[in-house]
């Protein structure tokens, strides 16, 4: 078997995209290294499949400024090279940030992810005490237990150890307030930022929100 | 009036699978939408993944993008979530591309695959705004023009679209846009009269249809000089070049892979196949126009499969060179490569193996239709039992595990014992199966019900009876199950629907506005079919489906859509009819020419290409 190399790829998923589930991405991106030409190796078995992964799954509705993916290649590939085949050939609102060679040995990004941050910004006529007020009331509490729908039953999970922070930036607009939050996403489990907002009683406001940043073990 | 990001923000959160309704995707065309004087929309009326495997919408969204000054863009059926949200919301109905609405279009170009979206076509003029009956529009309103297999016979929708294009698409929209530039400014009258004009468009307003005491049609006359008493279907005489952009989705589509047509048309002449009787001549594309456009194709979308369409292709003259050139230049790319529609003989299975050396190693596909050769013989589809097991042998002997076998019921002369024929036939299928393979091979056998359909050999005769066909599904679910065998069955519900629309005449208008209007969409859903919304709508309407659907049409009698030419004769299908009734096959066009009318009709059309571009002969 010959010797394969590791390239790990930084994107931004745009509001053009942002209504893609996960799946639909990963053959986006499929076709992407198709197109591009990259010399992506393929799983062994009945039904060979490129090899590469994403960090982390983003929820619909939600863009991502700075995901993860690492791809493998059969031969060498300078990563600027690979970065300018592959700009040619993302779809609008793809973007590809950063392109890096990293070691065989690492382990899988995925095993590495600790938790993410987002950035909302919510429309709303209530005023940023109020708000604050809530999150106070989320942050004290000792469980927040919520039920989550996982391949066609019902579980209840523990959102509060999910929420890792949460803070309220200085409102920019009058009848806008805008979220921090950084929320846990390792193997473990992940809080889900649509989760926070509907705890606070903001999911039926209009809102947008960003994902702007992972945060990996290798990151401290 | 185009829809706001923002607003559809706000929607899009609460709907399913919210990225059918935001287009972007790789090689879809966004034009600046003041800089194009035609804008076209095309419109598939079911969701988008079913909308985007439409081989039809890619070739015209390709060709009208290119054309000068004229831009095109695409528009899908709303589920039913997105409906309620988009009406609740006041949203009009809008393009993919530019998120314009439908309204702001010059003209409307609707795809009409099948009867069971006749509703949906009425629902998505009302979400856009315009009025659902043609003669309710004025010039202020976008021209609305429907073509695909179901405008064979359009007089059901005739209340609603204002023109019909009868057969191949690719020559004849650049002429409905040349004669939209040409009447720009005029009154609605004068641009059906310039629509009229067009070979192969039928403006059925421009007609009226009178009817003889017993109901039948008595003639459809042309009420203006510009209507021509007879509209031939279009066909182009060599087939352009195909796509070799074509969209790439992001869903999850039906046929979800890069498409290229290898032949156009059948000569097999199957009785009950409407396909195979509007779409001849058989026309092949050549062996090295399609691999260069494979190649092309994917280098340009990334597509993981490409798949080689026709309607049969075994009989491609140059299938096997096809396959082999494909699997040298492309076997080492994990492409796989996709041969639907083979028929059932042992090359199907050599060009198979060749196939799967590419990619993976699913189940194999045959359609006999029929159990016994008997029936085999009455719908042209002749086989004998000892080749169809023998090619089954084959299947197994190379690897394949599952046998998939598709069967139709109700067919004409077709009684309880050649029901019964097909568990036997899917029983010694399978024990072919053990014998070969062992205990894991797996026979799955698909039931439909027949339809008969307009111009083909069975436009005479009446669907089979639901109690009937009911008894026959229950044999096939009593008898055909056991391990290794599967069945799978429609709702013969849906299947008269599908058949009263099929073969029916311009009286059913009314029953379809008013199915709609109580609520009647996504027919061909079985989830969302409600046929006591139907059955209410021909109630209040006062006509019975069975006069449509069951009823023994004699020789002599007009049928509603006999004023419409797809080039095959009325004298010929009545013959091959009465063949089917003796039990008698007729050849495929390739083996001799059966004078079905094709060549007769397209004479001019047959002269202009080369001997061996056309199945059928010179002239």
């Amino acid at each position: 078997v010959d010797e394969l190399h590791r390239l790990r790829v930084t994107f931004s998923k745009g509001e053009p995209i942002k209504y893609l589930a996960h799946l639909d991405l990963h053959r986006t991106w499929e076709r992407t290294f198709r197109r591009a030409g990259l010399p992506v190796a393929h799983s062994k078995g009945y039904t060979p499949r490129p090899r590469f992964q994403m960090a982390a799954a983003l929820p619909v509705g939600i863009t991502g400024e700075a995901e993860l993916l690492d791809v493998w290649l059969t031969e060498p590939l300078p990563p600027d090279a690979a970065l300018g085949r592959l700009r040619a050939s993302v779809p609008a609102g793809l973007r590809v940030l950063a392109a890096a060679e990293v070691p065989l040995n690492l382990p899988a990004l995925q095993s590495q992810l600790r938790a993410a941050e987002y950035h909302a910004e919510i429309e709303t006529a209530e005023s940023p005490e109020a708000i604050q007020v809530r999150m106070d009331g989320l942050l004290d509490a000792v469980s927040l237990p919520r039920q989550r729908r996982h391949k066609g039953r019902w579980q209840t999970v523990d959102l509060r150890p999910r929420i890792h922070a949460l803070s309220l930036a200085a409102q920019p607009v009058p009848g806008k307030v805008v979220l921090h939050m950084r929320l846990q996403a390792s193997p473990e489990g992940a809080g889900r930022p649509d989760e926070v907002l509907d705890a606070l009683g903001l999911m039926v406001s209009p809102h947008r929100v960003r994902r702007t940043r992972l945060v990996f073990v290798f990151d401290k | 009036v185009i829809v706001p990001q923002a607003l559809l923000d706000r929607i899009l959160p609460h709907v399913q699978k919210p990225a059918r309704y935001t287009g972007g995707e790789w090689n879809s065309i966004v034009r600046d939408w003041d800089a194009y004087d035609v804008r076209v929309a095309l419109v598939f009326p079911d969701v988008y993944e079913i909308g985007m495997s439409n081989l039809g919408l890619t070739i015209l969204y390709d060709i009208l993008n290119h054309q000068p000054g004229v831009l095109a863009e695409r528009v899908f059926a709303p589920w039913v979530d997105m409906e309620g949200a988009m009406r609740a919301a006041g949203m009009p109905l809008f393009s993919l591309e530019t998120r314009h609405a439908l309204t702001d279009f010059d003209l409307i170009g609707l795809s009409l695959p099948y009867e069971q979206l006749f509703t949906n076509v009425l629902n998505l003029l009302d979400l856009a705004g315009l009025p659902v009956r043609a003669a309710e529009r004025d010039e202020q309103h976008p021209s609305v023009v429907a073509g695909g297999a179901a405008a064979f016979n359009p007089e059901p929708m005739a209340d609603f679209i204002d023109a019909f294009v009868l057969g191949e698409g690719e020559e004849v929209v650049l002429e409905l846009v040349a004669a939209l530039r040409a009447t720009r400014g005029q009154g609605r009258d004068d641009r059906l009269r310039a629509l009229a004009q067009i070979r192969g468009v039928y403006v059925p307003s421009l007609y009226a249809v009178r009817h003889r005491d017993d109901g039948t049609v008595a003639e459809v006359v042309p009420l203006v000089p510009e209507a021509p008493p007879r509209v031939v279907k279009r066909v182009v005489a060599t087939l352009p070049p195909p796509v070799t952009r074509p969209i790439v989705p992001f869903l999850e589509t039906v046929h979800n892979r890069a498409p290229i047509e290898i032949q156009r048309g059948c000569g097999r002449g199957c009785r009950f196949c409407h396909a195979g009787m509007v779409y001849r001549p058989v026309r092949e594309r050549p062996v090295d126009e399609v691999v260069a456009a494979v190649e092309e194709l994917v280098a340009n979308t990334g597509f993981e499969e490409v798949a080689l369409l026709s309607l049969s292709s075994s009989d491609h003259a140059g299938v096997e060179r096809l396959v082999r050139e494909l699997v040298a230049r492309l076997g080492h790319t994990h492409l796989s490569i996709s041969l639907p529609s083979l028929r059932i003989e042992s090359v199907s299975v050599e060009l198979m193996e060749q196939l799967q050396a590419t990619g993976r190693r699913g189940g194999f596909t045959f359609a006999p239709e029929a159990a016994t050769e008997r029936l085999r013989a009455v719908i042209n589809k002749p086989i004998p039992d000892g080749e169809l097991l023998a090619v089954a042998e084959e299947v197994f002997r190379r690897g394949w595990k599952t046998i998939k076998l598709y069967f139709m019921i109700g067919q004409p002369t077709q009684t309880l014992d050649d029901v019964a024929a097909i568990v036997d036939l899917a029983r010694r299928v399978r024990q072919m199966g053990r014998q070969t393979v062992g205990r894991r091979t797996q026979v799955n056998v698909g039931v439909s019900t027949f339809v008969p359909k307009p111009h083909t050999p069975f436009q005479w005769v009446p669907l089979a009876d639901l109690g009937e066909i009911r008894a026959q599904i229950a044999l096939l679910k009593e008898r055909l199950r056991g391990p290794g065998l599967k069945l799978n069955w429609n709702d013969p519900q849906e299947t008269l629907l599908e058949a009263v629309l099929a073969r029916g005449d311009r009286r059913l208008g009314a029953v379809i506005h008013r199915a709609w209007e109580l609520g009647a969409r996504f027919d061909a859903w079985s989830e969302q079919f409600r046929f006591d919304v139907w059955r209410q709508a021909f109630g209040e309407r006062g006509i019975h489906p069975d006069y449509y659907a069951r009823r023994e049409r004699p020789a002599d009698e007009t049928l509603p859509w006999d004023h419409l030419d797809p080039g095959v004769s009325n004298a010929f299908l009545w013959r091959d009819y009465q063949a089917s009734l003796q039990g008698e096959t007729r050849p495929a066009c390739r083996e001799q020419c059966t004078a079905c009318g094709i060549v007769r009709v397209f004479r001019e059309e047959r002269a202009s290409v080369a001997d061996g571009a056309w199945v059928c002969p010179p002239v």
